[in-house]
Formats: structure tokens, sequence, C-alpha cells
């Protein structure tokens, strides 16, 4: 089977300015969502309390809300059917630093009489730790851009690298804004799920990189929006396929992975959309608009060549005792 | 078909999967199995504090006791020992006896006296101060092991994390009320003393406040069993359980369960000093800041053993009796982090994380082998063999597998066939610009494998990163994804590279090579 059969190169540079004023939009409202509606930070972040409670029957919703209004202690806390209708999560902004009770304990005693019920998951985040973990997480985004700015000028070109992380921001901004849209609970499953679509959308970049720096190489042209055009083009089936079988599986991870798991499936499932659209559309054309110029490079590789060539020459006459 | 290396090593590779895999899939007893974490398997993770300024405060009392003692039985008359703000303060009144007072002082370890006119204040040194709340950390998660292996819960983890803080996983643990007693028993500070009641002003106790009785060197202490009830006690013990040897549970005459404990021999001399000139008055046994019980002393008692009775059931003198023999916290731990997890959700975790993964599985499959055809089907070879090696290197390494993990082994079969579409993709392009099977194979393998290793690496960047920094079960995400990218890169790339080159001749000899890999000619 075959999906993709271009014959001729895709003329992607020629149309980039439509995909421009898209990702501006795209971005532009993520930003605008997250400094207005903000992101719902979980407990990991935030601290708090989170109670799981699965009944046996339909979970009396209204009834635990009246039980609980009771206890100063839940102010301001909320109930939510999870996953299931028999299921609940209790979300308390509070957390406590008792051993022998805690809100756990507090909760189970305010719910006798309710019904029949099972606490199934107690999760107390104090606040000292949820703006520890919130400081790593952010430490953690930043190591891993700057690692992959690194690597990527390492194997191909500073410009390279900057045009890849651009891409990068693009995607997990537009990730957040999705994220802040749906107003998901943002807990450290979502960092992880923001991470890999680093290293996700990374990957697809890199691959059509890769085809732009082998074109560079091998042609003799110098027009580099016809090299790009031609290497986003050769890997268009790759980028698709690869996305789409990840995708498949982040899709059923999505529906059948369970409620604990759907705010990271939720996430990758923006984050590989987004990030297969910007390596075929966002990356290249910044790379272009930063100056990337194919004689300087190619002048850069001739001189490189120059150098190792003579370093070789160096190395045989040393060895055969020349010099 | 010949064998060639690459060949031979994808079906090592095979094998070592298959052996070190089987005894997860199998959960016989034999053979190293991977480790579920506490959110599939159900458990109770914690991160505990330690008040450590807690520690240099019962140190500074200790001094203090210590002092008071050797005033008593030296007929050294020091008054007004009192601790406060990081310090004892303390008047000599005679000053014929302040040599052997100095004397005294300098055998105690880590502290600078400062005295004029009898006047004595005896403080820490830094240096002091923070060995011993480095030692009241490791003294807690050493005392904390003690316990927990005590009370005979499976496979208990207690581990430092940073300065001051204890990790806790018990996966033991399946119940709230089994949960609720082991926070208590992992907590309990069981800090056991034995004070003298201020007999002079006992009566007066429940019209005093606080402020009223320090200022007399007493405290006021709630009856364990009786709240109502408070008693008057000099603030200075006479003792405490540092000099601890033994705690059992016993019965008493009513046959209802105590603890009986026994002191080393310099606890059984204060002890026997003590209740030898207190005849007629009252000594309380004080466990963790509350009065157990207060009786008259009706003789010197020697031999140094006590008995502690509340009303407890077996289950909880036994708790108790466990935390007195496994020592007291030298300062107080509290909850920092808690994340409890009950098997019934582990369970469904495992359930839906395990359709997850055979759905994702087989559509990936399917869509490889309706795409790719005979390509497809070696790329699936090779992601079956890439599933067995990353679980069998977790069963190696006793890696734990967490939900966030398993969502990382999901992901990995939608990315590891990644690296055999790329090369795929390029042999088709090579075929149709006419070259032969051969030279299609070898030249996509020679160009795709400098993208793939690129991509690869970058995600592994993004996966070092998320395990450096990551917590718990999200570390177990890092590890599954970090393996699978490892593991794709022998089997994706190095494996069915062999396929082919096994199979390069019957390709050759075909009049349509194309249908191999999925497309018409």
């Amino acid at each position: 089977m075959e999906l993709f059969k271009a014959t001729r190169s895709i003329p992607f540079m020629g149309k980039s300015h439509i995909a421009i004023v898209i990702s501006v939009l795209l971005v532009l409202g993520s930003y605008a969502l997250l400094f207005t509606k903000g992101l719902n930070y979980g407990i990991d972040f935030a601290g708090g309390t989170i109670v799981q409670v699965k009944y046996e029957g339909v979970a009396p919703i209204d009834v635990m809300r009246q039980k609980l209004a009771d206890n100063p202690v839940f102010a301001g806390s909320s109930i939510n059917e999870f996953g299931s209708p028999d299921e609940v999560v209790i979300r308390l902004k509070n957390s406590s630093e008792s051993m022998t009770r805690d809100l756990g304990d507090v909760t189970r005693e305010q719910l006798a009489g309710t019904g029949t019920f099972e606490i199934r998951r107690v999760d107390i985040v104090g606040a000292k730790v949820g703006s520890e973990l919130r400081e790593k997480g952010i430490m953690a985004m930043a190591l891993a851009i700057i690692g992959i700015l690194v690597y990527v000028a390492f194997r191909f070109e500073w410009r390279f690298a900057v045009a890849s992380v651009f891409a990068l921001v693009h995607d997990v901004s537009i990730a957040l804004g999705a994220i802040s849209l749906v107003g998901l609970d943002v807990n450290l499953d979502v960092l992880a799920a923001l991470l890999t679509i680093l290293g996700y959308s990374l990957n697809d970049t890199i691959i059509v990189f890769d085809r732009i720096r082998e074109g560079i190489t091998d042609n003799k042209k110098a027009d580099l929006a016809e090299i790009i055009d031609e290497s986003i083009t050769k890997t268009l089936s790759r980028t698709t396929l690869t996305s789409l079988t990840t995708l498949l599986v982040v899709v059923v991870l999505f529906f059948f992975g369970g409620e604990i798991i759907h705010a990271f499936a939720f996430t990758l499932l923006v984050g590989i959309g987004v990030g297969t659209y910007s390596s075929i559309f966002v990356a290249s054309p910044i790379l272009k608009w930063f100056g990337f110029d194919v004689k300087r490079y190619h002048a850069k590789l001739s001189e490189k060549a120059a150098r190792e060539a003579e370093k070789e020459r160096l190395r045989a006459q040393f060895e055969q005792g020349v010099v | 078909m010949k064998l060639n290396y690459r060949i031979v090593i994808l079906i090592f590779a095979t094998v070592f999967g298959l052996v070190f895999s089987i005894p997860s899939f199998t959960q016989s007893g034999e053979g190293k199995k991977i480790t579920l974490g506490l959110d599939l398997q159900g458990g109770l993770h914690m991160l505990l504090g330690v008040k450590t300024d807690e520690a240099v405060n019962s140190q500074l009392k200790s001094i203090a006791s210590g002092l008071k003692h050797f005033g008593e039985r030296n007929d050294i008359l020091l008054d007004g020992i009192s601790v406060s703000e990081g310090e004892v303060t303390f008047e000599l009144l005679d000053s014929d006896d302040a040599t052997v007072v100095d004397e005294h002082l300098k055998t105690v370890e880590g502290t600078v006296v400062h005295a004029s006119e009898g006047k004595y204040t005896v403080t820490m040194t830094p240096e002091a101060v923070e060995k011993l709340k480095l030692q009241s950390v490791d003294q807690a998660i050493e005392t904390i092991r003690n316990r927990l292996d005590q009370f005979g819960l499976a496979e208990p983890t207690v581990a430092k994390q940073g300065i001051d803080k204890i990790l806790v996983e018990l996966p033991g643990i399946k119940t709230p009320e089994e949960e609720q007693r082991a926070r208590e028993l992992i907590s309990r500070a069981a800090k056991l003393e034995l004070m003298a009641v201020d007999e002079e002003r006992a009566m007066r106790v429940h019209d005093m406040s606080d402020a009223e009785a320090a200022s007399f060197g007493d405290k006021i202490l709630d009856d364990a069993l009786q709240p109502e009830i408070r008693h008057l006690v000099n603030e200075i013990p006479i003792l405490d359980g540092s000099m601890l040897t033994d705690a059992q549970v016993g019965y008493d005459q009513n046959n209802r369960p105590v603890i009986n404990f026994s002191l080393n021999s310099e606890g059984a001399q204060i002890f026997g000093d003590f209740t030898g000139k207190s005849v007629g008055k009252r000594l309380a046994i004080v466990l963790d800041g509350k009065v157990y019980s207060a009786p008259v002393i009706n003789e010197r008692i020697g031999g140094g053993s006590g008995q502690i009775s509340g009303n407890y059931t077996t289950a909880e003198a036994n708790d108790l009796a466990i935390a007195l023999r496994s020592g007291a916290l030298l300062a107080p731990i509290y909850m920092m982090e808690k994340r409890s997890v009950g098997p019934s959700l582990g369970a469904d975790s495992i359930k839906a994380s395990m359709i997850a993964l055979i759905g994702g599985f087989a559509l990936v499959a399917l869509f490889m082998i309706v795409y790719y055809g005979m390509a497809g089907v070696i790329a699936n070879i090779a992601l079956v063999v890439n599933l067995l090696i990353i679980i069998a290197v977790m069963a190696l390494f006793g890696a734990t597998l967490t939900l966030p993990g398993m969502a990382g082994i999901v992901l990995t079969v939608g990315m590891a066939v990644d690296a055999n579409v790329i090369i795929a993709e390029r042999i088709r392009e090579l075929l149709r610009e006419g070259h032969s099977v051969r030279k299609a194979i070898e030249s996509g393998y020679d160009n795709a494998m400098r993208a793939i290793l690129d991509a690869n690496i970058t995600t592994l960047i993004a996966a070092v990163v998320l395990y450096v920094y990551g917590t718990g079960a999200i570390k177990g995400f890092a590890i599954t994804i970090s393996i699978g990218i490892l593991a794709s890169m022998l089997t994706a790339i190095l494996g069915t590279h062999g396929i082919y080159q096994m199979l390069e001749n019957r390709m050759g000899k075909s009049k349509n090579p194309f249908k191999y890999f999925g497309i018409k000619g």
C-alpha cells in the first residue's frame, strides 16, 4: 500500500506564510488562554489532597456534598465523577501533616453513612513538596531543551538547533494552551507527556533536517527553499506514517487506558498532532529565516574536510616518522 | 538463506528476551521478576519530613536531666535548672562546688559553658547541632526500618531523600485500617519518660496555668486514659527511654495487656536511687507526653524494671512494645507527601493498560503488514522482540513497572516501528530509482542510520532528564522509554537488517521484488 506518491516536490516553502499565520494565531491564542484562564495545577504542583472513592452502585454525589459541607476542612473542595458513575474523586485544596490522622481518614469518617464504598486512592501532597516539584518540573523542561539544543547544534549547525527549539516551544505552547482550554489538572504525568512531546516532535523535525542536510551536501543547488521542499516531500510519507502509528496507540491509551492516564494521553494526543504539523510546516521555514546560507555551509564543509585531510596527512607523516 | 552476524545477534536477543521475561509473565517463584510499582499493586508511599529542631531541644532536656541527677548524687545544690531557647540555665548555690561542676560539664560533649557569679548557661556548639540534626534523620530511618521489620510487612522500603526527608514505601498495605496502623507505628515518638509528681503542688494542678507550672520547674500533662485528669510533674524527667533495654507485652492480674520494660544498669541505678528516697510519693510513667499511670512508690525499686498499663488491645500493646524496643525517635516526623493506592485500583490500572498495550500493538502490527507487506512482518518481529527485551531488562535490573511505565511501553510500540518506517521508505525510494534489492537494502540502512540515531538520541536526552528530575512513578516512564529506545536500536535496526540479508537472495531472484515492500513495481 502507498499513500504518498509524490513525483514532484510539493511547494511547502511557497505556502509557508499560511502555516506561519496559523501557527502564530495558535501560539498567541494559547498564551492568551494561559494568561487569562491559566493552568489548573493539580496537587502534584499546588499541594492538596485527592481522595478517590468507589461506591457499590451509583455514587450519591449530592449526599456526599452535603456531608462534606458539615466539616470546614472540606471548604472549597470539589467532587467529580471519575470515569464511571460509581466512582468519584474528591479534590481538596489543603493537605495535612499529621501521621496518625490525615485527610484521607477524615474523609472516610465524614462519608460514613453515604453507602457502601471503598477508598481506592488517597494522595496528599504538602505545599512545600508541591512547590519543589514545580521547580523541578520547570528545571527538567529547561534542561531537556538545552540538552537538545546543544546536541542538534553539535550534529547539524546552530541555526538548525534554534529552528528546532522554536518548533519545540511552538508545540509545547500549543499543548499547554489545549490543556488550559479543557481545564485539565496539570500533574506530574502531564509534565512527563510534555517532555515526551519534546522528544517526539524533535524526532520528526530531525528526520526532515537530516534530509535537508543530506540535500545540501549532495546537491550543488544553492536554493535552500527547493532543497527544503524536496526534503519535506521525501520524508512526508515517513513523518505521517510514524505519527499515525504513534497516534494509534495514544488514541487507544486515551480511550482504554483508564481514567488515571487520561490527562497524559490527552496531552500526547495534542502534542503529537501539533508536533507532526510543526516538523512539516514550521521548523524548516524558520531555518530559512534565520538566514541559513547553503553556499556558506558548503564552504564551511569543504573547509572542515580540508582540515581533516590536513590532519590525516600530518598523522600519516608522523606515523611514518617523516616529521 | 544464510546466517549472518546480525541475525545471530537478533536470535540471541530473542532468546535473552524470552528467558528473562518468562518469570514476569508466569509470575512463578523462580527467577527475577518485574516489580510492580505501588500504583499497580497497591500500597502506601510516603515522604516524611523530620523536625530536626526538636531533636536539639530534647538533647538539651537530656543534658538538663543529667545535671539534675549529678547534683542530687553529689549533694550539690543546682537551682532552677531549665531549658529554653536553645540553652540550659541553672544557678550554683554554693560556689565551693564550682570546680566539681566545671569538671562535670567538661564531660558533656558538644557544649559551650558560660558561667558568671554562679549563673550557668550551657549551649550546644553549632557543629554539635548540625551533627545531631543529621543523626536524628539517620536515626529516624534506622528506627522506622526496625519497627517495620518487626511489624512483619512485606518488602518495606525506607530510604533517605535529600538531607532531611525519608521515603517510605509499603507494598504490603491493603486496607485503610492497615495503613493507619502502619502510620501510627512509624510516627510514634515512643518517648518513654519517668517523671516525679510534684506532690507539694499537685493539689492545685487543676487551676494552674502552664506558665505558672513552668515557674516552679514543673509541667502539666494530660492523663492518657482519662482526659479530664491532669498531672503536675517535674519538668526534668528522672530518666528516659534511651536507657530502656527491652519492652515486652505481658498481662496484668486482670488479664489485660500491659507492657513490661527493663532498664540498663545505669537506668536501674538512677531508678533505684530515685525510688529509694521518694517513698510515699508518686512516679508518673509518661509516654509521648501523656501520663499512663502514676503509682505511689512503696519502696525502693531495684532491678530496673517497670510496667506501662493502659487500656490496650493486644495489637496496640504489641505495636507499642515494638516502638519502645526499636527506640524513640530523636525528632518527630511529619507527612510531606502520601500516596496510597488500594489493590483493586491497581488491578484496574493493570487491566486498562494491558488492554491499551494489546490494542495498540494489534493496531500498529496490522497497519504495518497492510502498508508494508513482508517488510511490515519483519518490523513486527522486531517489535515483539523489543517488548520482550524491555521486560527482560527491567526484570534483570529489578526496575519497577509503574502505570506511567506501562504507558511508556505502549508508546514504545508506536515509536519503535519508526525506525522501520524510515528504513522501508528509503528502500522503496531506492527501488523506484531502479537499484537492485541488495543495493536498495544496504543503502537504505546506510542512509536511514544517521537520521534514526539523531532522532533516538534526542528522545533519549528528554528521557534521561525525566529520569533525573522525575519522582516515583514518572521515573518508571523514563526507564521504559529509555530501554525501549535502546532495544529498538538493536532490534529494529540491526535485527531487521539481518532478516533482510538472510532473505536478500530470494528477494533478488524474485521477478517482482517490490511486493516485499508493499508496493507495486
